[in-house]
């Protein structure tokens, strides 16, 4: 009988020994290291009370603070305002992407992975992808936060699922940015202090409370090419069912300008580790 | 093999040659230049100048070829603080291509092992340093690799782990895994290694069997311990006078070690000093510790309280 159970090495620790599988392929490292991202989502729930925070208080206290004298009325405002929100959210609590990329790769499992055979991309671009349970309880939230304040969209169901699409993918895009903040910089608080000091330009030079047509054209020639007020403009047209190729378009040609400048930037950064 | 950081030549012309199915110990104080070695050659940084071939493949060029065949634990734990065991090393089981079905099988017999499955559900922030080491170890295993780094893997663990952690690597050599490993620790390379290089300053200050280390500071070495400390200087007259080397005392005010090139020498010496009423609370003579060979080769215990002196600097 025991040649049944000794067969293979027959040592006391074969179970030490393992034949060896085929090496994984992008996508599986990638989705291998998202599913890492929801574990540790899972085993911390105060990263969802984040995520909660951001777009109740920006809807309650902008909302009805800036409503009645931006828009004439509260509910008039929560039209235009809303989808800005959701948008917002996305770019606010995935900021901290930029904390999480330094702490990881101030790690020594980083070395862990890097002596692997895997696609070398796989461990930040699964990290992003992973975050996307925070994302979309956030805007979840966002939208449910601003049904309650009268916010009525013309684009129904499929114009809202369409508007939080557009959010994740621009969040995606944005990340990039956040990564290089991460690698670039020495601690999470230096990493996570420069993505609040270019959040902040970004989203508030922008149309995200007052439509850029109130602006001074020179600033309207800015905002036209921030990446976050394209998105709002799709994510307003996507909301209420007015929204043009050229929206959307534009919008993800922002997102895709995003990818290529930080993206290989990021991975530069990434190598150059020593 | 060359790599500095700025100014400072971390690894100075290291040439080393580690044959399949042994273990490798690269002993050397903190600073030594260990540490970069083992980056280098588990492709992590790649060499200022200097051909590094790893299982017949080049550190740059080849450097998948390498990684599918390596198993790296570092220093400070490789594992991942804010998952639990088990999703470590399903996540490593993963990366290594097993599928989702594979990959928990293969994790709960390393779990099982290892001893970790009691706790293989807890966060490993929580684990002690032995069952961290435990997990690092396993995570390297997953693929038995052909070589596999082990970077001070005992530091900073209690005698009861440091001896689990040897078992493992003996267990690993068993099966066929080739282990390069670095320590601080002299009894830690006698205990493991086949072969020693002796890292100093990022350069190769010797190198052969832990024996043959040994002998070439000289043959053997007397050590006695006496009754009195009040005769110390009149044992260590004569224990000078009749081997005809320097006799070391220590921060023992009692032990007084010597070399010794002749066996005869040393029973002469003992003779010696009972002839002229020294009385020996114990007395042994045998083959040189790795610490003795350190300080012989160097000049400087191995202590490595030196080299962080410099770091700091």
């Amino acid at each position: 009988m025991s040649s049944v159970v000794e067969a293979g090495p027959g040592r006391g620790m074969s179970a030490l020994a393992a034949a060896r599988p085929t090496r994984p392929g992008a996508l599986s490292s990638t989705l291998t290291f998202a599913w890492r991202a929801v574990q540790k989502v899972r085993r911390d729930p105060t990263q969802i009370l984040e995520a909660l925070g951001v777009p109740i208080m920006f809807t309650l206290v902008f909302g009805f603070l800036f409503g009645g004298a931006l828009a004439g009325s509260t509910s008039g405002y929560m039209q235009f305002y809303i989808p800005g929100i959701v948008v917002f959210t996305g770019i606010m609590i995935s900021m901290r992407i930029g904390a999480v990329v330094n702490l990881d790769n101030s790690r020594e499992v980083t070395d862990r992975f890097r002596a692997l055979a895997i696609w070398r991309p796989a461990a930040i671009v699964g990290t992003l992808l992973g975050n996307n349970v925070l994302y979309v309880v956030g805007c979840a939230v966002a939208v449910a936060v601003g049904l309650a304040v009268g916010f009525r969209p013309d684009g129904g169901v499929l114009g809202l699922l369409a508007t939080i699409l557009i959010t994740l993918v621009f969040v995606f895009s944005f990340s990039w940015v956040y990564v290089v903040c991460g690698l670039a910089l020495k601690s999470p608080t230096a990493a996570l202090s420069a993505c609040q000091a270019i959040v902040f330009p970004v989203s508030f030079v922008s149309n995200f409370f007052v439509p850029q047509e109130t602006l001074p054209g020179w600033l309207q020639a800015v905002v036209n090419l921030n990446p976050f007020a394209l998105t709002i403009t799709a994510a307003r047209g996507l909301a209420h069912g007015t929204a043009t190729a050229g929206e959307v378009g534009a919008a993800l040609a922002g997102c895709a300008a995003l990818v290529a400048i930080f993206a290989p930037l990021s991975l530069f950064l990434y190598r150059r580790r020593a | 093999m060359r790599k500095s950081y700025g100014e400072v030549r971390a690894v100075d012309g290291v040439d080393l040659r580690v044959s399949a199915g042994s273990v490798f110990g690269l002993l050397g104080p903190n600073g030594a230049g260990k540490t970069t070695i083992v980056r280098t050659l588990a492709t992590l940084i790649p060499p200022d100048s200097g051909e590094v071939r790893v299982l017949g493949h080049d550190v740059v060029r080849e450097a998948r070829a390498i990684r599918d065949r390596i198993g790296l634990t570092g220093q400070y734990s490789s594992v991942d603080e804010e998952l639990s065991g088990r999703d470590n090393l399903v996540l490593l089981s993963r990366l290594r291509g097993f599928s989702w079905g594979a990959a928990r099988r293969r994790t709960g017999e390393l779990l099982a092992t290892f001893g970790l499955e009691e706790a293989a559900s807890r966060l490993v922030r929580t684990y002690s340093g032995g069952m961290r080491r435990r997990l690092d170890i396993a995570s390297s295993m997953i693929v038995t690799p052909d070589l596999m780094f082990l970077d001070e893997p005992t530091t900073g663990l209690d005698p009861h782990s440091r001896n689990q952690v040897w078992e493992l690597v003996r267990g690993m050599v068993g099966e066929g895994a080739t282990v390069l490993l670095t320590t601080q620790y002299l009894d830690e390379a006698d205990q493991l290694a086949d072969r020693i290089a002796v890292i100093d300053h990022g350069q190769v200050i010797a190198d052969g069997t832990p024996v043959e280390l040994k002998r070439s500071v000289g043959s053997s070495v007397l050590r006695v311990r006496l009754r009195d400390a009040g005769q110390r200087d009149t044992a260590e007259r004569m224990l000078t006078e009749a081997l005809g080397t320097a006799v070391h005392t220590g921060a023992d005010r009692l032990e007084l070690t010597a070399q010794v090139a002749a066996e005869e020498e040393a029973t002469l010496a003992l003779a010696g000093l009972s002839g002229a009423g020294i009385g020996l609370a114990e007395y042994a003579f045998g083959h040189a510790t790795l610490d003795q060979v350190f300080l012989a080769l160097t000049g400087h215990p191995a202590d490595g309280s030196r080299a962080e002196t410099e770091e700091a600097a």
